[in-house]
């Protein structure tokens, strides 16, 4: 199952890449592959925005602006004119996606 | 340090553990890698949304079988039901399992939340002086809290080496013996059926707690009389609509995501609507002798239902792994006036009808 085509904010420079591997250990839909000692993408369009290669990739060759995909939550953001967290509250243990 | 690990150790044994075992930086408790019926009922309640809160497991480090100094440490969330999934694939395993504080939410909410985070794994691995309970310097952290730790930066700040494991739990065992890699299939994540189908409650029970209000005022909307509030014009007049907003939460909330893959279009919000048209499709004929002659409720019918089950249908973004923020920032862009406009059109179609029906025009 694929969300739309060519939103994603993910980037990509490839020129960066040490080819450590960590982006495709990391990204849990598939995006990259390694390919001549390189990561490549393979379907952006797969991308989910989770941020976890951008977090991971210490060669600054990834960059997202990652967030959650969650209606409930950006509905609240786009309220209260926050940034959308993940529909839970701040006390510990509250109710999460 | 050691008494502050003791102290976790209480006399009585939380149902999870078997016993204690000592380790140079204290006692920790030995876990069962079988459930008992509590946490069977556990999950059951969590996943239906009743019992969300509080279901946690205290921080701190844990044993699964007999492990020594250079067993694998496995660390994971402490919402319970990630440790209880955690210990239950390790089953048949020696390991250490380091539970952080993510304030009882599971692991990759709190990774994308910022509480399953690299300053949570640097904290946790030096409370509970993991370094004097195991010989190498590896972690194993489950790859969806990726998203809130960074390998490198943990590293840096424990000695420990960070790998990312399965995404399901339940690969841990095949991960092990492969000599800690992943096969592709291990490190996507899916969506299949069941998983959509055990989501479902956690869609239908918001919506449902907004039911009343909008049952309030259908009743209100056609019990209104020139003479008062009649409650039989009410009930059989307000009764095709209060069913057709029962058939929109079936079908936003439970059909669209089951069949999530076999509705056509990408868009959530195109899902719903199309599912919301397709209800109305096969509702409408059965409706259709009372409300036939009503073609203002009829028009008010087709404007409201079909846009609230795509509402409905695009809550279910939150509960997904594939959709990401800017597409669904996108559909709400283009959804939400679209929504307002269509409920205030709908509400004017019925505000008309009722003075017509008042015999005001």
């Amino acid at each position: 199952m694929k969300y739309l085509a060519d939103v994603t904010t993910l980037q990509y420079s490839s020129e960066k890449c040490a080819g450590c591997g960590r982006c495709v250990e990391v990204c849990p839909q598939g995006v990259f592959v390694m390919q001549d000692k390189r990561a490549t993408i393979t379907d952006k369009d797969r991308c989910m925005e989770c941020g976890a290669c951008a977090k991971n990739c210490d060669f600054g060759a990834l960059s997202v602006s990652a967030g959650v995909g969650c209606a409930a939550a950006i509905i609240t953001g786009l309220l209260t004119g926050s940034e959308p967290t993940c529909g839970c509250s701040d006390t510990p243990g509250a109710s999460c996606c | 340090m050691q008494l502050q690990t003791l102290k976790f150790v209480k006399k009585e044994l939380p149902p999870f553990a078997a016993g204690t075992i000592a380790t140079p930086a204290g006692t920790v408790y030995k876990v069962r890698t079988d459930w008992s019926r509590a946490d069977t009922w556990g999950m059951v309640k969590s996943r239906s949304g009743g019992f969300r809160m509080n279901y946690t497991v205290a921080p701190g480090l844990y044993a699964v079988g007999d492990p020594i100094a250079a067993s694998d440490v496995f660390v994971t969330a402490n919402y319970k039901l990630s440790f209880d999934i955690l210990r239950r694939e390790l089953k048949g395993l020696n390991a250490w399992v380091l539970v952080l504080d993510t304030k009882s939410i599971n692991v990759w909410c709190a990774a994308g939340k910022g509480t399953f985070s690299t300053e949570e794994v640097i904290k946790r691995v030096s409370t509970v002086n993991l370094d004097k309970v195991v010989s190498h310097r590896r972690l194993i952290l489950p790859q969806l809290g990726a998203v809130g730790v960074s390998a490198s930066a943990v590293q840096k700040a424990t000695g420990f080496r960070v790998s990312f494991g399965p995404v399901q739990a339940r690969d841990i065992p095949a991960y092990v013996a492969a000599g800690y890699k992943k096969t592709t299939e291990m490190a996507t994540i899916k969506f299949p059926i069941k998983d959509r189908m055990i989501l479902t409650p956690m869609e239908i029970n918001p919506a449902m707690k907004k039911f009343p209000w909008f049952v309030g005022a259908v009743l209100i909307i056609f019990g209104l009389q020139p003479q008062g509030l009649l409650f039989s014009d009410a009930f059989y007049g307000g009764l095709p609509f209060l069913l057709l907003g029962l058939l929109t939460v079936f079908s936003g909330a439970f059909l669209t995501p089951v069949l999530l893959p076999f509705v056509p279009f990408r868009s959530f919000a195109l899902k719903g609507l199309f599912m919301g048209i397709l209800a109305m499709l096969v509702a409408m004929p059965l409706l259709g002798p009372v409300m036939r002659t009503e073609y203002l409720l009829v028009a008010a019918a087709w404007l409201f239902f079909p846009a609230m089950t795509s509402y409905i249908a695009l809550q279910f973004t939150g509960s997904t792994t594939f959709t990401g923020m800017t597409g669904v920032k996108k559909e709400l862009k283009i959804g939400l006036p679209l929504y307002i406009t269509a409920a205030v059109l709908s509400l004017v179609l019925l505000a008309v009808h009722k003075v017509r029906e008042w015999g005001l025009v």
